[in-house]
């Protein structure tokens, strides 16, 4: 064993004589012994993933129920935590600061709700995914799964978060006039694609957040200027008006805005076409691919290094 | 042991010079004031960052482990053990030099994964998922878990949250959980200690039946006689270097001289 022809990734470590390191190296080589915790291909690694799907599945949902299990309402909070919150933006936007210039108020009501819980949504896919690495050190060190299941799970638990919201949204389209109809099933695929987004999205944020767990306490405050510059509570083509065109169509394009659009234009009766930017669905399909893609790819990058210290 | 050394023998686990660092954020430059943490910052960007304290865990580990082997890693208190371990399971990315291993080497611990606030139902689901098990591995294997744990012998405590467990029934479960799986290459970190003595009997045997099972096992224990009764070679490490690598009886006669018990 002492030739000394062998590929240049072994010889990193500097061992502590060449021959030992050598031996070592090609001792694993002949026995098939693979480097530990090494990344594995891209393909292999989303195998790996959707072999892990249970896990992901019943992560979140456990993280979903043990947030409410030592209150007394218990589950009941998954529907009431959103209606509070409805309620608290109304009582704000809609009765004392009126923001709902433009619009009528069997309009403004659901559009105000529908805002406040498809941001929500991608807010709280974000602020989990921060956390989701650095927040769970424990498990990332003591276990072996595609890190990407941490992420992704917790975006699922939003995800379904939002369907509990959902149920209050129905109800407030109905009291104020919005009727069950086919378009309602658009809501649908603008939800899978925000989902696609926001995954993508916790995915980068889980990779910058286990770097740099700081971010964690940032985030709060670029996820509320997100969300006033994206016409939760006010329509945006109305307010902006009187500024340069330009600073009103990059806000309309935003993804949050896009995918408020879209779930907007799909329960509310009132709300046509006319309050769409143009190609809407073409932007959303393109704002969940990009970051669906990219984030996926850059988290990946950094697999085996997830869990140092 | 020793004859068959040379040959016929598979390696399982290499480690070749392993070194192993931790970065702890947010403790050099004096104290954690603000005003030391600013200062840190205006500092930062010529090379390593000063708030960032490097701790050197693991140094320059080399050993190899073969298939059937049963090794106990000793050493004191923040010696380097349990960083070693995660690094073979590569769960700790070495700072230079590389683990090779035969598969996936597996940490026996679930407890990361279970949360105390769901029913010890839905944590053994989840643990086993957590571990990599697959949903009908777990349905067969869910009565014999929740028995071995011995969890319903005081009244149906399987279906209430594991925070109304006692410490004792908790780290029953867990182990219970724990140690559903088969492995090839096994890694036990203090488990033995946990529950009461009626479980420790029950708990060893178990290990007993996953190291015929498993390829190789890896034992980080204080406890010497359970490191004598399961092991047949010992590796001692001392402030993350590897002391000495030999049969179990040598190696604890040394470590036992040193340590003056």
């Amino acid at each position: 064993m002492s030739d000394t022809t062998h590929d240049g990734g072994v010889a990193l470590g500097t061992p502590p004589s060449a021959d030992e390191g050598l031996d070592a190296a090609q001792l694993a080589a002949k026995y098939g012994l693979t480097v530990s915790g090494a990344r594995p291909g891209l393909i292999a690694y989303m195998r790996q993933l959707w072999g892990r799907r249970h896990f992901i599945l019943a992560f979140s949902r456990a993280k979903l129920t043990a947030q409410y299990s030592q209150a007394k309402l218990g589950q009941l909070w998954q529907v009431v935590t959103p209606l509070l919150n409805a309620a608290v933006y109304y009582l704000i936007f809609g009765l004392i600061l009126g923001t709902r210039e433009g619009i009528s108020h069997d309009v403004f009501v659901p559009f105000l709700v529908t805002g406040v819980f498809v941001f929500t949504f991608t807010q709280s896919s974000v602020m989990a995914g921060v956390r989701s690495i650095s927040g769970n050190l424990g498990l990332v060190r003591a276990l072996h799964f595609p890190r990407a299941s941490l992420p992704i799970s917790f975006s699922l638990q939003q995800l379904q978060q939002l369907l509990f919201s959902m149920i209050v949204l129905v109800a407030v389209a109905i009291i104020f006039g919005s009727y069950p109809s086919l378009s309602w099933l658009l809501v649908i695929p603008a939800l899978i694609l925000q989902f696609f987004f926001n995954t993508g999205l916790a995915l980068v944020m889980a990779r910058l957040g286990s770097k740099t767990p700081d971010l964690a306490q940032l985030m709060p405050f670029v996820m509320r200027t997100w969300m006033y510059a994206s016409g939760v509570m006010f329509s945006i083509p109305v307010m902006l008006k009187d500024k340069p065109a330009w600073i009103a169509d990059v806000l309309q394009y935003n993804p949050a805005a896009i995918y408020m659009d879209l779930v907007r234009f799909a329960l509310i009766d009132g709300y046509g076409s006319e309050n769409l930017p143009d190609h809407v669905w073409a932007v959303g399909v393109g704002w969940a691919v990009l970051l669906g893609v990219v984030g996926f790819v850059y988290f990946w990058k950094a697999e085996e290094r997830y869990g140092r210290g | 042991m020793a004859e068959d050394n040379a040959q016929g023998r598979i390696p399982t686990v290499i480690a070749d010079d392993v070194h192993i660092v931790y970065r702890v954020n947010g403790t050099g430059g004096g104290r954690g004031s603000a005003t030391a943490a600013l200062s840190r910052m205006m500092r930062r960007g010529k090379g390593e960052p000063r708030g960032v304290r490097k701790v050197h865990a693991v140094r320059g580990v080399s050993f190899t482990a073969y298939r059937g082997e049963a090794i106990g890693l000793i050493g004191t208190n923040g010696s380097g053990k349990s960083t070693l371990l995660r690094a073979i399971a590569g769960l700790l990315p070495t700072e230079s030099g590389h683990v090779y291993t035969d598969g996936q080497p597996s940490l026996l611990g679930v407890n990361a994964a279970l949360m105390s606030d769901l029913t010890g139902e839905r944590n053994v689901v989840l643990g086993g998922l957590a571990m990599g098990m697959s949903q009908d591995e777990i349905r067969q294997r869910y009565q014999e878990i929740v028995e071995f744990s011995g969890i319903n012998e005081k009244g149906d405590f399987i279906t209430l949250p594991m925070r109304t467990y006692s410490s004792g029934m908790a780290a029953r479960l867990r182990f219970s959980i724990a140690a559903a799986k088969n492995h090839d290459v096994l890694m036990i970190d203090e488990a033995l200690a946990t529950g009461d003595r009626k479980f420790r009997v029950r708990s060893e045997e178990r290990i007993r039946e996953l190291r015929k099972e498993a390829g190789t096992v890896f034992l980080v224990s204080h406890n010497n006689k359970s490191i004598r009764d399961t092991c047949d070679r010992a590796l001692w490490l001392e402030k993350g270097e590897l002391l000495m690598d030999g049969p179990t009886e040598e190696v604890l006669k040394a470590y036992e001289r040193e340590t003056g018990k």
